[in-house]
């Protein structure tokens, strides 16, 4: 378009994708967020200093901030979104449902009056009818919300919110709605201008999420009926109007097993998930947020000129652990390749091999968006993308998002935001580690040792000497050797013979392979390992990093540990046990535990603060603490010994 | 292009001349043939071969078992390795290792097995280094040297000096083994040529890596005491000039093995070892950390090339070697079999056919190879002398790939100069000094061995195939011999020898000969490097190759020549 871009970062964005891709960029403090991409002050002065005429707002941070949308007004700079006013009407719920009802828009039931107290808040509860659903009046993103299923739960989980929403948005004020079972997500993408003009660009289901916040979204909703879809999106358009709505909106219902819809939100701004909206439009909605912000008409401004064309996936990849209830995970992204972008796969990721999912920031690591002419053309095309996405360094939720598209419920459309509880016991396989990956494992190991020694050799004044090339020979004897691996505690020794025909014979608890294998590295410097076992051939990826393998193969990941030899620990000196661990990398929030300190065990000691949740660092024993060497606000690593014990 | 280099070689085979290769093309002409397998000979020299070679490798499948179950779990049970794992988890990982004699000791002493000798030597790569390991094997009694064991560890020491080679000695001995003192103690070639050999070894150059893994006691603590470097295992390795027991009968001095010379006084107190280690895993970390700073360099000082696989398969050396010593066979399909691409530029093919030499390429080293084909003639003999001297000008290493009855005997070739002819090979033989490798492919007698680079020869390497005989002749010749002298004497006696009489003379020869000419005879007494498989030679020649090239070639003087 033409137009110049100017970044702004913190501390822990230095070497950040957005500042390599801009123009300029400004710095603008420390890591935290408070301090540099939520400081409204700090923001505009940059902006003022590089001559900025427009404000993108993104996604999170100030995009729906009312105070920032103002101050850019005052400013005389340019707020990519709506007007401060819509915003503020939109940001109360309260208030927003009300604005709704008028405009005709469905809404739920539900309590939002300013009556804070518990005992009002659990009659209104009753009124309304158990399941019900609390949540932050000012909250968002799944945060301050909790579900009571009966009576005995709810102050329970009025407090949880509270305190949620305390720590994520300075205010608790809580509002209480009919909790609706087996519900879906569906939202609709509104755009409007300066000029009156309103138009919606179809709807997006998100329906599946954990921790109520999405991981799988797709365009349209499947199995919505033209009748829905156009009463839907009329009904987003009305609520737009209703607030004199000007760019990108998304107005969220939640609608039920009779593709009744209520109105639940509405979105000031563009939002993670609008490349869908795109794929199934041809539309660039960045774009038309700019030229409506620059006072032009909407580039499409009659309904009936937009077209929806195929289907579209967008999965999001994030560095969290779901066998660990989804634990955000952070740390270094060591290997990273990704699928092959093109016309209708899309990576949209601020990070490149190298880079350090921060502690700091929401651990999403990239969003893979896939379009194809329907939806399971588009399904099977997002599996194979997963597939071909590999990271080393940290767990992701991309085997998960690869169970997760390949589920019988999903692939028919069957979706609802409680699908992973239903479903949890068939997205979450028990990792069985085959012998077949076991004899991958140990090939990646023997041919990448082959290779290095070959390699040192290739360097020498005798490059091609049989003590190089030859593999394990030995006179009138087979080479055996124990190969020590560790998948996950569990001690595995691999046994493999070298044949002198240069294959392999590989046993593991008795079961016994015979192995062919060759290791090539292709120009990315990936390794593929060509592996026949029992005459049946395969190939897979293989990224070792320090002491970890990491296979990709076909149908499933699997990351093992060369197991060290004693005398590498051992001379290391220490151990781990005996004092309190990081579980996660993290923020130190609280340090309860002292010097000298008794304890018993499970007393806490300190509190963690780690992607905004909370965790409780317990004593693992009785003692008495002989160190803590951290304070509030250091930052750890996972596995950092947080408190050291008396012998 | 093509059509001109046709043409070319028709001109040459209508001028008479045979021309195996195009006009302008650099390569050599590949030899060897397809044998017929199904032949009926074919198959029964393999099914033969094949039994000997079976028989091989579970011979030394049990002697590289070691000494024993019970020995075994007792060394284990201290958390040591066993010698061959040590070795393993010395040299780089996955990389060869180039064992030698495994069949020393063989039957050597009786109802005492001494597997091995009791002692595991060999060339593998340590960091990119070879180096020459000499590991005792304590599950043998005791990792006490017999005769044997000194023979063994000397040879391996000759090895390392002739090529260079850092040596590394896994120490794990309880020293001389007393029962054989006479047999081990005063001689030159005995126990105290292995220090000599460390201190001048150090003096030229090479270095001398001790890992203390056991015990070293008496004369063995001067192994690690004479390294430049030592390593020692903490609570394994001691090292003292009398243990325990001799000091308390010495002195009454009341002290434990640890205290007397474990890894912590040595490292702490005293000096003598230089690295500390905390398991037998650490020390071998460590010595491959020794040798990583050592600096040392390979240069060979030979033309390299990327090696090419032989044509045709190597076990069908089975079927074309066989058994049968009087069988005959074209020595050029054995080199076929070997040596890169199958490639041999053949030197004077039509004069003294009896003996096949030329030039090719085994895993890429060049080298000269004398093969043969019958019983040596005068003009074999010229030949050869010929030939050797042509790649000792030219740096070129040689190998003998032995299977000789002897020299020409009669009228005719003593007139023809049989004496002087043959001399003039064994000088050229003697005095050449590229790295000389032999094979007794099939049989080793008489002068013949001498020619043809045997065991008094110092070639840097000697394999058997086990097919091999080795004697001052052949069984049969040898009674023939006696029962003519016998007979010679009865007629100056008047009297006739009985069939009987003959009988007794002749069997006990044959038996005699068929025993100790056997390769599992020889091997265990060190009179080669080892017995190998024929389808490894390739594999073998291509490692000796790669551990000579780590000396430089010295120029070469020759004696009187008699014309």
């Amino acid at each position: 378009m033409g137009i110049q871009t100017v970044a702004v970062y913190s501390d822990a964005d230095r070497h950040a994708l957005h500042v390599a891709l801009a123009d300029e960029a400004y710095h603008i403090g420390p890591a935290a967020s408070h301090l540099s991409y939520l400081n409204q002050q700090t923001i505009t002065k940059v902006s003022k200093m590089a001559g900025v005429q427009a404000i993108h707002p993104g996604y999170g941070f100030l995009s729906e901030n009312v105070e920032f949308a103002g101050l850019c007004e005052k400013e005389g700079l340019t707020f990519i979104g709506p007007p401060a006013s819509a915003i503020r009407d939109m940001g109360i719920k309260s208030t927003s449902k009300q604005i709704m009802a008028a405009a005709d828009v469905p809404v739920i039931l539900g309590y939002h009056g300013d009556d804070q107290s518990e005992e009002r808040l659990l009659s209104e509860a009753e009124k309304i009818g158990f399941p019900v659903m609390i949540k932050a009046v000012r909250g968002g993103g799944g945060k301050g919300m909790r579900v009571a299923m009966d009576r005995d739960t709810f102050l329970q989980q009025l407090t949880s919110a509270k305190t949620e929403a305390q720590k994520s948005f300075g205010d608790q004020v809580m509002l209480v709605e009919k909790f609706v079972e087996t519900p879906r997500h569906v939202e609709v993408q509104v755009f409007g201008d300066h000029h009156g003009n309103y138009v919606y660009l179809f709807e997006r289901d998100c329906s599946v999420q954990r921790r109520h916040q999405k991981i799988i979204e797709e365009a349209p909703a499947p199995g919505l009926t033209e009748q829905t879809r156009q009463a839907i999106g009329e009904a987003a358009v009305r609520a737009a109007r209703a607030v004199n709505y000007v760019g990108a909106g998304t107005v969220e219902f939640i609608v039920d097993s009779e593709q009744r819809f209520y109105f639940m939100e509405m979105n000031t701004r563009l939002q993670v998930e609008h490349p869908v909206t795109e794929m199934i439009t041809g539309t660039d909605l960045v774009e038309w947020q700019i030229r409506v912000a620059a006072g032009e008409e909407l580039p499409i401004k009659h309904q009936e000129d937009l077209r929806l064309s195929g289907h579209a996936f967008e999965a999001r990849i994030y560095a969290e652990d779901p066998d660990n209830d989804f634990m955000p995970g952070a740390g270094p992204l060591v290997y990273l390749s990704t699928p092959e972008p093109n016309e209708h796969v899309r990576i949209e990721t601020g990070v490149r091999q190298g880079d350090e999912v921060s502690v700091h920031y929401d651990p999403m690591i990239a969003k893979l968006v896939v379009w194809s002419t329907d939806r399971s053309a588009a399904l099977r095309k997002l599996r194979s993308a997963l597939r071909q996405y590999n990271i080393v360094g940290l767990n992701t939720n991309i085997r998960f998002l690869d169970n997760l598209a390949g589920h019988d419920a999903f692939r028919s459309g069957d979706v609802h935001t409680g699908f992973i509880g239903q479903h949890y016991d068939d997205l979450f396989p028990k990792k069985e580690l085959s012998d077949i990956t076991l004899c991958h494992a140990a090939m990646a190991i023997v041919l990448a040792e082959h290779d290095q020694v070959m390699r040192a050799a290739a360097n020498s004044k005798d490059p091609f000497s049989p003590f190089a090339v030859g593999c394990g020979v030995r006179v009138n004897d087979l080479y055996q050797r124990q190969l020590k691996l560790r998948d996950g505690d569990k001690e595995l020794t691999v046994s493999v013979d070298y044949c002198h025909d240069g294959s392999f014979i590989v046993s593991h608890c008795g079961a016994t392979y015979q192995v062919e294998a060759s290791l090539d590295s292709d120009q990315t410097g990936c390794k593929w390992l060509t592996c026949r076992i029992d005459g049946v051939q395969q190939k897979v990826k293989v990224v070792s990093i320090g002491n970890s393998l990491n296979i990709f193969a076909r149908d499933a990941s699997y990351q093992l540990e060369v197991s060290e030899p004693d005398f590498v620990s051992a001379s290391h000196g220490v151990t781990s046990s005996g004092g309190a661990v990081a579980p996660m990398p993290g923020v130190i929030e609280k340090v309860t535990a002292s010097v000298g300190q008794a304890v018993e065990e499970g007393d806490p000691l300190l509190v963690m603060i780690a992607m905004k949740m909370e965790y409780v660092i317990r004593a693992p024993m009785a003692g008495v603490i002989k160190d803590v060497p951290y304070k509030v606000g250091d930052t750890v690593n996972k596995g950092a010994a947080l408190v050291q014990f008396e012998e | 292009m093509l059509h001109i280099h046709r043409t070319i070689a028709r001109h040459l085979k209508h001028a008479g001349k045979t021309v195996s290769a195009l006009y302008h093309t650099d390569d050599m002409a590949a030899i060897g043939s397809h044998v017929d397998i199904h032949s009926s000979d074919y198959k029964e020299n393999y099914e033969t071969m094949k039994n000997l070679v079976a028989d091989l490798k579970s011979t030394v499948g049990t002697i590289t078992q070691g000494g024993g179950e019970k020995a075994i779990q007792k060394h284990l049970s201290r958390g040591k390795l066993l010698p061959r794992q040590r070795i393993d988890n010395l040299i780089d990982p996955g990389s060869p290792f180039l064992e030698l004699s495994q069949l020393a000791g063989y039957k050597l002493y009786g109802k005492d097995h001494v597997p091995a000798g009791g002692i595991i030597t060999g060339i593998g790569r340590v960091s990119g280094v070879e180096c020459l390991v000499i590991a005792n094997d304590a599950t043998v009694k005791g990792g006490t040297y017999y005769p044997i064991t000194v023979k063994k560890h000397l040879r391996a020491q000759e090895i390392a000096q002739q090529n260079r080679l850092p040596c590394i000695y896994l120490v794990d001995s309880g020293g001389a083994n007393l029962p054989h003192q006479d047999k081990i103690f005063p001689d030159k070639e005995h126990f105290g040529r292995i220090f000599y050999n460390q201190a001048v070894m150090s003096s030229m150059g090479i270095p001398q890596i001790a890992v203390v893994m056991g015990s070293c006691t008496a004369g063995g603590a001067y192994v690690p005491a004479m390294a430049d470097e030592s390593i020692i295992v903490k609570e394994q390795g001691t090292i003292f000039l009398a243990g325990p027991p001799l000091v308390k009968a010495a002195t009454g001095e009341e002290v434990s093995a640890e205290e007397l010379g474990g890894a912590a006084m040595h490292c702490g107190t005293s000096g003598v070892t230089d690295y500390f280690a905390l398991d037998d895993q650490h020390a071998l970390h460590l010595a491959r950390r020794v040798v990583s700073n050592l600096n040392y360099i390979k240069t060979p000082s030979v033309k390299i090339t990327a090696p090419e696989d032989p044509l045709y398969p190597a076990d069908e050396l089975y079927g074309i070697v066989g058994g049968n010593l009087k069988k005959t066979y074209d020595a050029r399909e054995v080199i076929a079999r070997i040596v890169d691409g199958s490639r041999f530029d053949e030197f004077k093919a039509r004069f003294g056919e009896t003996l096949v030499t030329g030039f090719a390429r085994l895993w890429g080293y060049p080298i000269g190879i004398l093969a043969n084909n019958g019983v040596l003639f005068s003009e074999s003999s010229q030949k050869a002398a010929h030939f050797i001297e042509l790649c000792c000008q030219r740096g070129i290493p040689l190998l003998f790939l032995q299977n000789i009855t002897g020299f020409m005997v009669g009228r005719e070739a003593e007139a023809g100069g049989i004496a002087k002819h043959g001399a003039k090979m064994v000088s050229a033989v003697a005095c050449a000094n590229v790295p000389k490798f032999t094979v007794i492919i099939g049989g080793s007698y008489g002068a013949g061995n001498y020619g043809m680079c045997g065991r008094a020869y110092s070639p840097r390497f000697l394999y058997q195939w086990p097919n091999a005989r080795i004697s001052v002749m052949g069984g049969e010749q040898a009674a023939n011999v006696l029962v003519t002298v016998q007979s010679q004497q009865r007629q100056r006696d008047s009297r006739q020898l009985s069939a009987e009489e003959e009988r007794n003379i002749r069997d006990p020869i044959l038996e005699k000969y068929e025993r100790e000419g056997h390769p599992y005879y020889s091997s265990a007494r060190l009179w080669d490097d080892g017995v190998i498989d024929p389808v490894d030679t390739r594999m073998v020649l291509g490692l000796s190759l790669s551990t000579t090239m780590n000396a430089p070639l010295e120029p070469a003087k020759f004696g009187v020549f008699r014309m």
